[in-house]
């Protein structure tokens, strides 16, 4: 009977999913096997494509360690021609270290504008060009409003936009974007106690999902791929369970 | 029909050019000189100099010893061919057929044109006059052959102070036999050959056996002596004037409105691109120009990465400027113009849909859109570069169409952020080439748990000298990962810390 239940209950959510519009995509198969347990956060189980990614950092160190995961998923993301363009002012992007996650500098265009107007408006025309794959924009300030329209621009065009937003922590304006992430470096994953540093590990923080349940996982990257463990519940997790119980 | 021919000589083209520039040489004796050998020789000189006994290609030295108020020149032989090009675009008043004859003549096909102006007289006369009244000395002669034009302009006009001579229909073989060989346009050796033979005209030797002829002065000589007689067919090269993109319209009205110019925008991109798709061209660079009832210009101008004539793109490129005309009282002209075209085969047009990746047509036009508001230096791409050390491990790429030459070095891992330039770092180490166990930088103390190195990168001495640099990649107590380098040997008490990047 409880199996019966649960799988009622699963129906119903997909079906409720799809009446909000969420849509199963076709080329994020790989992406969703490659997450591993992480994609268990996302709603029907798939990572949302054709929407925007929010990530904070605070620092240059944990900003390296966001745009390392950002690389991860593009790699998974683009296939074997896909586009992204970065728009950033200011940028310190290392072109050459991309290729260590697999991906292409080549298919890179780098967008380097120096008033946050035409940041805004670049990553808005990026948005809207059905062409690219992703688009990654390093933008600080963002309100409500300019999310709002970031967010129905990517809607048309079904492009991927992660938004790197360097802030302070705790002062960050609430947006429209689908979800919010906080990546910080932890000590290198090592093999066999073997001195060095060892394969790169983040310490990912997925602080708002819509319709998805948020977490924090230890994720590495190794082999060309990324190696997820959770790590806790978070509050609002165990504020469910609290409810179910 | 009659073939009829018009040859022009400009005896005094390079100091003719000199003095319509600078009128107040007109009187003055002066040369054109350029360096030869170690030396100074004469390359024009003009009607004032030759009168007191200086001739092209003296030495320099020797006319000032002769006229020593003698004013020398520059030449500059590029203006030149520059002069005899417009020339011969102008000359196409006269006959759609006009090539130039370097070093100074124009040949025209006159064949079927003299009758418009009323006869052959009267045609000649208008050239003449109207080359003259421009500033240049002119000779022109008129023949059924293109030889004997040339030869009667350059040498049967020698004694008579007629500018401008004309060979009856069908006689000019009466009017070669009285010219010199060189009239002939054949080479200065064979023509100075006949001289010395006592052969001074070609009565001379026009009856002479063909065989011996060529023999003793080649077939080149006997080419160009059937060309002179119209045995031989003589091709001449017209100069194509390049057809201007450009699109006008004048408006009833002056326009005053944002929707007016638009409008006027469609109108003029419509017909422009049409020209440009049938022609398999693409706009790199189009310039509007709206003439206002004041007598302002106002012009915007956009730029494209590929060549384009898709009129939907070129129209919000010109979007974005558009706000920036002022109508004032009204425009009442517009002018599109695309100075810069460049191929823009069907083929690409077909992909227009289905190409996929960096070559996707939407893709430069994104990037058109961009630069076309923020400027040119805004968008970047890379390409890898044969080099380990790391400001020259890549380089900017060409375009979007430029492919890498190179792979991309994966087997070396390189920080994701990079700190430009290389910040200096407090340092304590425990034994040479050993990493760093703590640094300080901004202030912080990192205590390193672990690294990896050290890496050593060498300086290209062939590009740039310097020392080479020593790279450890550590990472600090709470699992921040940096990428730092040493400076120079250890043992020199000279090297120097740095702190270059941050892995993820």
């Amino acid at each position: 009977m409880v199996v019966s239940r649960n799988d009622i209950i699963l129906k119903l959510q997909s079906d409720i999913l799809r009446l909000q519009g969420f849509k199963q995509e076709r080329g994020s198969s790989s992406l969703n096997s490659g997450l591993g347990s992480l994609v268990n956060a996302f709603p029907n189980s798939t990572f949302p494509t054709g929407c925007i990614h929010e990530f904070l950092s605070d620092s240059k160190e944990s900003s390296a360690a966001t745009t390392a995961f950002i690389g991860g998923l593009v790699n998974m993301l683009s296939g074997t021609s896909g586009v992204t363009v970065w728009i950033s002012s200011g940028r310190k992007l290392f072109p050459p270290a991309l290729a260590n996650f697999g991906l292409h500098p080549e298919r890179f265009i780098f967008i380097d504008l120096k008033k946050e107007r035409d940041l805004l408006w670049a990553m808005d025309e990026a948005l809207k060009c059905e062409a690219l794959t992703t688009v990654i924009g390093e933008i600080d300030a963002v309100t409500f409003t300019e999310s709002r329209r970031l967010q129905l621009a990517v809607e048309q065009s079904n492009v991927t936009g992660f938004l790197i937003r360097n802030t302070v922590r705790n002062k960050v304006a609430t947006s429209a974007c689908v979800s919010r992430w906080r990546i910080t470096s932890l000590p290198g994953e090592r093999l066999d106690d073997l001195p060095g540093i060892g394969f790169p590990k983040w310490q990912v923080e997925l602080l708002r999902i819509r319709n998805g349940k948020p977490g924090t996982w230890e994720v590495s990257w190794r082999q060309g791929g990324f190696d997820t463990h959770r790590l806790q519940e978070t509050p609002h997790d165990i504020r469910e369970h609290r409810m179910l119980g | 029909m009659e073939k009829r021919f018009v040859s022009i000589w400009l005896p005094y083209l390079k100091t003719d050019l000199f003095t319509v520039r600078q009128p107040h040489l007109k009187d003055v004796p002066f040369v054109l000189r350029s360096p030869s050998r170690g030396r100074m020789l004469i390359t024009a000189c003009n009607v004032c100099a030759e009168r007191s006994g200086i001739r092209t290609g003296m030495a320099l030295a020797d006319a000032r010893a002769l006229l020593p108020e003698l004013q020398p020149l520059d030449d500059k032989p590029e203006l030149v061919d520059k002069l005899l090009t417009r020339m011969a675009e102008w000359c196409i008043r006269f006959t759609p057929v006009v090539a130039i004859d370097p070093p100074d003549g124009l040949l025209l096909d006159a064949s079927g044109c003299a009758h418009l102006w009323g006869g052959d007289e009267k045609y000649l006369a208008d050239i003449v006059g109207k080359i003259n009244s421009k500033g240049y000395q002119v000779r022109a002669a008129m023949a059924d052959t293109v030889g004997v034009a040339w030869g009667m302009a350059r040498f049967g006009l020698r004694q008579t102070h007629n500018n401008k001579i004309i060979v009856e229909p069908g006689r000019h073989i009466e009017a070669l036999m009285s010219l010199p060989p060189e009239a002939l346009r054949i080479e200065p050796e064979i023509s100075s050959k006949l001289h010395k033979l006592g052969l001074k005209q070609v009565k001379q030797f026009i009856r002479m056996p063909r065989a011996s002829l060529r023999k003793r002065f080649g077939i080149h000589f006997l080419m160009r002596l059937d060309m002179a007689l119209g045995q031989e067919f003589e091709s001449i090269e017209p100069v194509v004037p390049v057809e201007r993109y450009q699109e006008r319209l004048p408006c009833l009205e002056p326009i005053t409105t944002a929707a007016g110019i638009e409008i006027a925008l469609q109108q003029l991109l419509e017909t422009l691109c049409l020209r440009l798709h049938n022609d398999q061209l693409g706009i790199r660079t189009a310039v509007l120009k709206c003439f206002r009832v004041d007598g302002k210009v106002e012009q915007v101008t956009i730029g494209t990465h590929r060549p384009s004539h898709y009129v939907k793109h070129l129209f919000k490129l010109f979007g974005i400027k558009l706000s920036s005309i002022e109508p004032a009282l009204g425009i009442e002209l517009f002018i599109l113009e695309a100075p810069v075209v460049e191929e823009h085969l069907a083929q690409q047009e077909v992909m227009w849909e289905d190409s996929q990746g960096i070559e996707d047509p939407r893709i430069s036009e994104l990037i058109d859109r961009i630069t076309g508001k923020a400027g040119n230096d805004t968008v970047h791409r890379y390409l890898p570069d044969e080099h380990y050390w790391p400001e020259r491990s890549f380089k900017l790429a060409g375009g979007l169409t430029e492919q890498p030459s190179t792979q991309w070095l994966t087997h070396k891992i390189r920080p994701l952020q990079i700190l430009q330039p290389p910040e200096r770092i407090e340092v304590t180490a425990p034994i040479p080439d050993y990493p760093p166990m703590l640094f300080i930088y901004k202030n912080k103390i990192h205590n390193i748990v672990r690294a990896d190195g050290p890496e050593r990168i060498e300086q290209e001495w062939w590009l740039q000298q310097g020392q080479h640099r020593d790279y450890y990649r550590v990472e600090d107590e709470t699992g921040n990962r940096y990428w730092l380098f040493r400076l120079g040997h250890y043992h020199d008490k000279t090297y120097q810390w740095f702190i270059h990047g941050f892995f993820p």
